[in-house]
């Protein structure tokens, strides 16, 4: 038997515009919890190191192959036009503008992204989240606000710390295998990067997506249906949604800040 | 608002005032004008058949839910009509044990009775760790503080949640069906803490559960629901001799009575395919 009804084109577009008013009126909700979440502050701290120190190795492991495959690539491209000389600036611009928010933010929302909403859904299940109500204890300012944050927080940063494992990787395959000359590497990258331009643009970038993807995934958990198929579903939705508003809102944001 | 475990000023013995209460939820009527007290300093419990709405009326005492019609008034104010702040501060006077006990599944046993008092109270550790280990030894689980939920056996899971209750002595505790799945050693430890928290600290217990032999060990007053209505009141003496159906039903274990086995369905015959249906 099919758990949900199959649905018409209409009726999936009008729960879709629903889901999406819904899920702004719970951003305020949010954003109205944060000062009272400030109580709970070890709380914040909990999950900054939950989301952000415990994504480290999947981040760090991917943007250095991440580097190391636009570096053979990119290599190989512009000898054709005698201009290895600017592998730097092509690997370094990739990553900071487009690479390092856009991959960190979905590898964020597959890592991290999917253990909030189960981590939320469970609690909801488990009347957890009911308990909290009833020992006054407001869940939104306690479990949704400091997740929120620490999303937030921790995204830029492990933007950064891919864009910089990326950048390795690529000096790793262009200068130490393919003999690239080191000097040429950075001194290229340094020249043609403008810090406001690329650099700060792609933190705003990945601030951005760390907000989406973090809001999804505690909307998900903090109204998903309480059984085992209803965490299910949330968890698949938090990385679909994500995914998706994450490349949208990458081609909005790139349109405005270019 | 008095607090917590303070004895209040009100004249009024009733605690929790009930008017008038009508709920509908997906379409089906679960109370329909109920008017219930539940005196201070006593043990009421709240009975029925599965699915008459006595978890939700512990919801709506609580604030969890909002009826359509009525009024639910706790140690004098209106329920439904707090706002959240003030709905917050009643609730730091209530204690509510939930059925699957509901513990914080990141924290050890200490953590989660002390829970309440690391929230709303700036508590010296030292007093935090006496005041817990106080309530634990209430429980029998003193020695069990280091442990985590599920490390717990379901009677002992309980018994945590019951001490997490009754951490700020709270004026009111609700058991939501605090006997299920309990072996007869938990069981009749329960029903010591229940009648003993009664005794000593004053607490008004509301119990919502299905058993009545252990219902009538520790209950002073009984409410039976049924069909969205109350059916019988009473202390557990009156209830087994009341002759009504209802009560004979419910609390002799009769199959059929006012309150059906089957849930409401097309015909059988119908159902299953013979033409015609019921001759």
């Amino acid at each position: 038997m099919s758990a949900q009804p199959k649905k018409g084109a209409f009726s999936g577009i009008a729960d879709a515009i629903v889901q999406v008013g819904a899920c702004s009126l719970f951003l305020l909700q949010v954003l109205a919890a944060i000062p009272a979440s400030f109580r709970h502050f070890r709380e914040t701290v909990r999950q900054i190191w939950f989301t952000g120190a415990m994504s480290l190795v999947i981040i760090m492991t991917c943007g250095l192959f991440v580097g190391m495959v636009l570096g053979l690539q990119l290599y190989y491209v512009l000898s054709i036009f005698g201009g290895t000389a600017a592998l730097g600036t092509v690997v370094s611009l990739s990553l900071y503008r487009e690479l390092g928010p856009v991959v960190t933010a979905l590898l964020f929302a597959g890592r991290a992204g999917t253990s909030i909403t189960a981590e939320i859904g469970l609690m909801r299940a488990t009347d957890q989240l009911s308990a909290m109500e009833m020992m006054a204890v407001d869940p939104l300012a306690y479990v949704a606000a400091p997740r929120f944050v620490a999303g937030v927080i921790a995204m830029p940063l492990l933007a950064c710390v891919f864009n910089a494992l990326g950048i390795f990787g690529a000096h790793l395959v262009g200068v130490s295998w393919l003999g690239l000359d080191n000097g040429t590497f950075w001194s290229n990258m340094t020249s043609s990067v403008d810090v406001w331009k690329d650099v700060i643009n792609g933190v705003w970038k990945s601030v951005a997506f760390g907000a989406v993807v973090s809001l999804i995934a505690v909307f998900q958990g903090y109204t998903t249906a309480p059984t085992s198929e209803g965490v299910a579903y949330a968890t698949t939705r938090t990385v679909v949604f994500s995914s998706i508003v994450v490349l949208a809102l990458d081609f909005v944001m790139t349109a405005f800040l270019m | 608002m008095s607090q917590p475990g303070a004895p209040s000023n009100r004249s009024d013995d009733a605690l929790v005032q009930v008017r008038g209460l009508r709920t509908v939820l997906g379409g089906k009527t679960i109370f329909d004008g109920i008017d219930l007290d539940i005196p201070r300093g006593k043990i009421t419990a709240i009975m029925g058949p599965s699915g008459t709405g006595k978890t939700t009326l512990l919801r709506h005492i609580t604030g969890q839910l909002m009826p359509d019609a009525g009024s639910i008034r706790v140690d004098g104010a209106d329920v439904p009509t707090l706002s959240r702040s003030a709905l917050f501060d009643l609730r730091e006077k209530i204690g509510f044990l939930f059925q699957n006990s509901a513990l914080l599944t990141d924290f050890d046993v200490f953590e989660n009775v002390a829970f309440p008092l690391r929230q709303h109270l700036k508590l010296p550790e030292e007093i935090v760790r006496n005041i817990v280990l106080t309530k634990l030894q209430a429980v029998g689980l003193r020695g069990a503080a280091q442990l985590m939920p599920d490390e717990l056996s379901g009677g002992m899971a309980r018994r945590v949640a019951l001490a997490r209750a009754i951490i700020r002595d709270p004026m009111l505790i609700l058991y939501d069906e605090p006997f299920v799945g309990l072996d007869p050693i938990a069981l009749n430890q329960v029903l010591r803490l229940i009648r003993t928290l009664n005794e000593t600290l004053g607490i008004t217990s509301v119990l919502v559960a299905h058993e009545f032999a252990a219902v009538a060990r520790v209950a002073d007053l009984v409410y039976l629901i049924a069909g969205g209505k109350l059916v019988a009141q009473g202390t557990p003496d009156q209830l087994r001799d009341d002759p009504s159906p209802w009560t004979r039903q419910f609390f002799g274990g009769e199959a059929d009575g006012p309150v059906p086995f089957q849930y409401p369905a097309r015909d059988y015959a119908t159902d299953l395919g013979f033409a015609g249906g019921a001759a």
